[in-house]
């Protein structure tokens, strides 16, 4: 079987415009790979052929009247499934919601539709967002494309594994503490995570609040850039969304990276770090030296306390954000005698067991006594690691890293022991906590033929630095390092 | 040891989880592991530093846009979706949710 033609924003758009396919044809193609791959990769909880024609077909009448069509006419795309869409179950991988239906769409999910694109449907990813593997989704955990023996990463493993495998052009997944950058790096394509306050959380079902971000996959910069562009800017939806005006990502994309500051801090390359993951990562980095970039060593002295300090937040902030789940608005009720045996039914029967864990770490850090030592103190560490950022930004234009410690690691290898799973998130936790932008690019493989992620980080609202970067670095051949 | 049995079955009351005995002492290992990892946080002197409160705050003012356009006017719109919220919940009776009785008489 030879391997289906890969699509990308631009080639759809030329597609499109010589008539060389409908966007029909096109939305029938996906949804055909979707159906003969899916059973075995799982990446996809809903699939929602109804709303990707209609789309579609709006294109396609647009297209006979001549008219111009917008920046992603056509373009299939596909959801994680955390993220609010109007009509279409949104399950969070949770049988909490598994029947939920939202009334409205997400403002990514509205600016996608506005800008022409087709949903193809909703991606498998670990409950709430909380995981690394996507093993914690109550739906079975999605299969690595690239091994399938193997996590796709998490928690956005179905958007990662859905581009990874050609089943969406481009893909919607969210990143509280690595969950865009970890799976793209697992999966072998670009994950972007962008600035906290780009992109409105208006829609995305809260994990920890001051932590999430919704962000685009896709297989190359290009793509990535162009959806970008149209999820990004203020909405008065979000209070949090910030009123930075947006540039146009595709162009600055394509500016050249000579004389760019990279720094590399030491602190990133230390023990834990699989050998060739670190050899790639290195790699890459000589890559870009090539290209004109300064390399500059960097001292990030806190790195080392950002798992400590995130795991306490995301935690505390799951808790207050997931008491929601009560069985009285929406979602499952499991009955009781009394209204709070109620609650506990319905919250004993619908969250699986690290979705339990974290909101009972999370409570117990919040709870009367301990307040002070746990989660004073980790927002206190969060500053010190937020100026880490801005200290290192005063010297550097970028900083790269690797993305995560170890290429995708097997089914089952880490999900007994939630500590393990929680030090792997290392290189990703400590931009999060600092609300900087973050990219994941593919930088080679390693001898047994794992992708290896490169991570580079830039200043708050510099997205198109990271993009800059990502674009030379891919068209120098980067990703096969 | 960070956490006993006790202190495990509080947090699940005070969270409203029902949890069973074997899942009461598989989270008191793991969360005993978690806090005594957490820990490490103590090595560093932070009596003078500010909790960072808000990520926005520090993000707009070092881009030097302007401080908390974040607030809008207060002015209210027009919202019409009781009918599909009620049609989503559990239990319904229009325009109220329905949940077991809760005052005693």
């Amino acid at each position: 079987m030879s391997a289906p033609a890969s699509w990308t924003v631009a080639s759809v758009r030329a597609a499109l415009q010589t008539k060389k396919i409908s966007a029909r044809e096109l939305a029938a193609e996906f949804l055909g790979r979707i159906e003969r791959r899916n059973p075995e990769l799982n990446a996809f909880l809903t699939v929602s052929p109804e709303r990707a024609y209609a789309q579609a077909d709006r294109i396609d009448a647009a297209i006979a009247k001549g008219e111009p069509l917008p920046p992603l006419a056509g373009v299939p795309i596909a959801i994680k499934d955390v993220i609010s869409t109007r009509g279409l179950r949104t399950t969070c991988s949770s049988k909490m919601l598994e029947n939920y239906v939202p009334p409205y769409d997400a403002t990514a999910v509205e600016r996608l539709d506005d800008a022409g694109a087709v949903f193809l449907g909703k991606t498998n990813c670990d409950e709430f967002a909380m995981g690394g593997s996507n093993e914690n989704s109550a739906y079975g955990p999605v299969r690595n494309p690239v091994a399938l023996d193997r996590v796709p990463g998490g928690s956005s493993g179905g958007s990662a594994a859905a581009v990874a495998a050609g089943l969406a052009v481009a893909a919607l997944g969210t990143d509280t503490g690595g969950s865009i950058r970890q799976p793209a790096s697992f999966c072998g394509v670009a994950g972007l995570m962008p600035t906290y306050g780009r992109v409105s959380r208006y829609g995305l079902v809260a994990f920890a609040s001051s932590l999430d971000k919704i962000g685009p996959f896709a297989t190359n910069i290009a793509d990535a850039s162009a959806v970008l562009s149209v999820i990004a800017g203020h909405d008065a939806n979000d209070s949090t969304s910030a009123a930075v005006p947006v540039p146009d990502y595709s162009a600055e994309s394509q500016k050249p990276v000579q004389g760019l500051r990279i720094g590399v801090p030491e602190d990133y390359f230390g023990a834990g770090l699989d050998s060739g993951v670190k050899e790639k990562v290195r790699a890459g980095i000589a890559l870009l030296e090539s290209l004109g970039c300064r390399r500059i060593p960097l001292q990030m002295p806190h790195t080392d306390y950002a798992i400590a300090a995130y795991y306490i937040l995301a935690t505390a902030e799951a808790s207050s954000n997931l008491a929601r789940y009560d069985g009285v608005r929406y979602g499952l009720r499991v009955p009781g005698g009394t209204l709070t045996e109620m609650y506990r039914n319905t919250r004993e029967g619908g969250f699986g067991s690290e979705v339990k864990r974290r909101i009972m770490l999370g409570t117990y850090v919040l709870s009367s006594g301990y307040y002070d030592a746990y989660y004073l103190r980790a927002q206190r560490v969060r500053s010190l690691i937020a100026q880490d950022f801005t200290d290192a930004f005063q010297k550097v234009d970028a900083i790269v890293t690797p993305t995560a410690p170890t290429p995708a690691f097997r089914l089952a290898e880490k999900s007994s022991d939630p500590l393990q799973m929680y030090l792997a998130d290392v290189y990703t936790v400590t931009g999060s906590l600092a609300g900087v932008p973050g990219i994941s690019v593919p930088c080679g493989k390693t001898k047994a033929g794992l992708p290896v992620g490169m991570q580079v980080f830039a200043p708050h609202f510099s997205e198109a630095s990271l993009l800059r970067l990502a674009r030379a670095f891919e068209s120098a051949g980067g990703y096969a390092v | 040891m960070k956490i006993s049995r006790e202190d495990v079955v509080r947090v699940a009351e005070l969270a409203h989880l029902g949890l069973s005995p074997a899942e009461v002492e598989l989270y008191r290992g793991q969360l005993d592991a978690i806090l005594t990892y957490v820990d490490k946080l103590k090595e560093l002197d932070t009596a003078s530093v500010e909790p960072m409160a808000q990520v926005l705050h520090i993000a707009t003012s070092e881009s030097g846009a302007q401080q908390h356009p974040e607030l809008r006017d207060d002015v209210s719109q027009p919202c019409n979706v009781a009918g599909p919220v009620l049609a989503g919940a559990p239990e319904a009776q229009a325009p109220f949710f329905r949940v077991p009785k809760v005052i005693d008489r």
